[in-house]
């Protein structure tokens, strides 16, 4: 099942369908990585880094008083307490060690709440590459503190005022400037989407996940567990945790953003769950799940968790709901909150609101029984950049 | 009109091709059709109509505030297939858009629509060889010409199989970047037009906004000079539309054939 990187799809999914301009490009990134997967020093590079900068391994925690609440045995695989407060920066170290050893001189990224900028920013500074970085002028706003952590650290923030103002758009503007700087500069995406080789080669710097949770789950309960759950938007950290277990008898469930509920109108969805109400369509360089209009016209997403926000989805992701390998599921914007105040109450950690609606969904499932008896879930981000948005919800 | 007629009709009179883009839509379906008689007028050779897509990643901020104003005003792909059909003119019309648009509507049923609107061409830049299997081969069905883009970047193994692959003509990227008007012309486009080695018409794209320029890139060995945010500028400002875009295609009609 697991593919290899010389085939650009997963099953119809995936591709490459970008500007020519690009094809070249992706061509060399592709035969880099393929050179440096398998390269010792690069590797001891890497490790070096995500042990002794991000703080890996993250811990995989029991969480005796949520179990309780919630009825089910809830092992947290704790992302929240990586350097930077994600997941993120699994994949920008990989992607900035490629770039350094590519020779490229320069880093563009697009963020929408900004967490993947920050990790980008991170690398940027402790690498010494030049970087800068798209994010929709409203993301800018709401997200104003991530502008001025990636600011501190030497980054350049683009707001992009063109179309919805947001991760879409910022995508968009960064895909135009790599194709005019395409020579000199490294585009950092920070998902499992886009062109191939993108989701593959994220989903092998975020495999770091799941790989822990391997070891960490037999040391604790001697067995596998029997589910994992991750929120999915773009899907890098539930691909990160999923690869690893793909061949095992392990549920793996894809939690999307129900935001509103799984309505839409000819512009705009009340949600971003892609894999639950999307169809094939293609954007941003793949063939995947998208969220269009009849007419193949790209919605403006909605979620309450920034990080979710997107139309799209990871390739590999629409073809292993596909084929029945994971099971894509939803929360609700209130549903995510409720669940985030449980762990906040319940266990004194404070997650992501993106985290929170895997909490919500194994929260709305245990007593089905469809979990299992031992869940991990996988907290992807702390929460503090969401706190101004609680504050706002509970008021 | 097939696109490969207009050309030879061309080179029996030894002229380049001047290729205007406009957005269909932009700002209204009826406006366009009143745009499309004035580019005519002015001697465009070949018509491109965008049928604009939501996210337009290849093209700069000109040509998406025009894509922004078609969407806003209504243009769908069905109204742009009505449009286009009741279009009266006798130059080929070029549809360029993005694939999702093609992909959504059904790739067959997308094709036989531009063959009964009479589309004679598709461009589509977020579509490359490896890709383009599947719509190349209803293309060639249908007798519309599938165009393919080059670019600086484009190696000597890609631009092969791009080269027997396109027809219609070949759609040369003058520089790396998204469209928009400039004001010099880069020297990687002459290189760039010496690589190109087909008997199908050279045309090159992005970048060109007057008639000195268009002269230079076919003293330069081009068959042909598309011209997009130019116009698109011109319907942007709104004022005396018909009769400036009438009067941007004749300028640059004028300085193709002055280079010949």
């Amino acid at each position: 099942m697991k593919q290899e990187l010389k085939s650009t799809k997963f099953g119809k999914y995936g591709g490459q369908f970008v500007p020519e301009v690009l094809m070249p490009a992706l061509e060399e990134l592709t035969g880099q990585y393929e050179k440096y997967k398998e390269d010792p020093v690069f590797n001891e590079e890497l490790d070096y880094y995500l042990r002794d900068f991000a703080g890996r391994p993250s811990p995989l925690y029991h969480a005796k008083q949520l179990s309780r609440e919630y009825g089910v045995k809830i092992y947290l695989k704790r992302e929240d307490l990586v350097h930077g407060g994600a997941h993120k920066l699994n994949n920008t170290l990989g992607q900035g060690l490629l770039t350094k050893y590519m020779g490229k001189k320069r880093i563009i990224a697009e963020t929408g709440a900004g967490q993947h900028g920050t990790a980008c920013a991170m690398v940027g500074a402790v690498f010494g590459i030049k970087t800068e970085v798209y994010m929709g002028a409203k993301d800018t706003v709401r997200q104003r503190m991530n502008v001025y952590r990636m600011e501190l650290m030497g980054t350049k923030v683009i707001p992009v005022k063109s179309g919805s103002q947001t991760l879409k758009d910022a995508i968009n503007e960064a895909i135009r400037d790599w194709v005019a700087n395409v020579e000199t500069t490294h585009y950092m995406i920070g998902s499992v989407v886009g062109m191939h080789p993108y989701p593959t080669m994220v989903r092998d710097f975020q495999s770091v996940i799941g790989k822990e949770v391997r070891t960490q789950i037999m040391e604790k309960e001697g067995r596998f567990p029997d589910s994992i759950v991750a929120c999915t938007g773009g899907g890098s950290n539930a691909m990160g945790i999923f690869h690893p277990f793909i061949d095992d008898d392990v549920d793996l469930f894809a939690v999307e953003a129900g935001g509103s509920g799984l309505k839409a109108t000819d512009k705009e969805a009340l949600h971003s769950a892609t894999l639950c109400a999307g169809e094939d369509g293609v954007l941003h360089g793949a063939r995947t799940k998208v969220l269009q209009n009849k007419y193949g016209q790209i919605l403006e997403s909605s979620s309450i968790a920034a990080g979710l926000d997107y139309a799209g989805v990871g390739p590999e992701l629409a073809y292993l709901a596909d084929i029945g390998r994971i099971k894509p599921r939803y929360s609700l914007d209130n549903e995510a909150l409720e669940a985030f105040h449980d762990l906040c109450r319940l266990e004194g950690i404070i997650p992501a609101l993106e985290s929170s609606h895997a909490l919500a969904y194994v929260k709305n499932a245990a007593a089905s029984g469809e979990l299992g008896d031992v869940v991990v879930i996988n907290i992807s981000g702390r929460g503090d950049k969401d706190l101004e948005t609680v504050l706002g919800m509970n008021k | 009109m097939r696109i490969s007629e207009k050309f030879s009709e061309l080179k029996k009179r030894d002229e380049g091709a001047l290729i205007a883009y406009i957005c269909a839509g932009d700002p209204t379906p009826e406006g366009t059709k009143e745009y499309v008689t004035a580019l005519v007028r002015g001697g465009a050779d070949i018509i491109e109509l965008g049928l604009p897509f939501s996210d337009p990643v290849a093209d700069g901020p000109t040509i998406q505030a025009g894509i922004e104003r078609a969407l806003n005003g209504g243009m769908t792909p069905d109204i742009y297939f009505r449009m286009v059909g009741s279009l009266k003119v006798h130059i080929p019309l070029v549809v360029m858009t993005y694939y999702n648009l093609i992909f959504k509507r059904g790739l067959e049923k997308f094709v036989k629509d531009c063959a009964s609107s009479g589309i004679s061409g598709i461009i589509v830049p977020d579509l490359p060889a490896e890709e383009s299997g599947e719509l190349a081969g209803l293309c060639e069905k249908n007798e519309i010409d599938l165009i393919f883009l080059v670019a600086p970047t484009t190696t000597e193994s890609r631009m092969e199989q791009i080269l027997t692959r396109g027809t219609g003509f070949i759609y040369l990227v003058a520089r790396l970047g998204v469209t928009g008007a400039r004001s010099d012309i880069a020297v990687s486009t002459s290189e760039l037009i010496r690589r190109v080695r087909t008997d199908t018409p050279k045309a090159v794209g992005f970048g060109i906004s007057n008639g000195r320029q268009a002269a230079e890139i076919i003293s330069a060995g081009a068959d042909g000079v598309i011209v997009g945010s130019a116009f698109v500028d011109i319907i942007a400002k709104g004022k005396d539309v018909p009769n400036k875009l009438e009067a941007l295609a004749s300028e640059l009609k004028d300085g193709i054939k002055i280079a010949r």
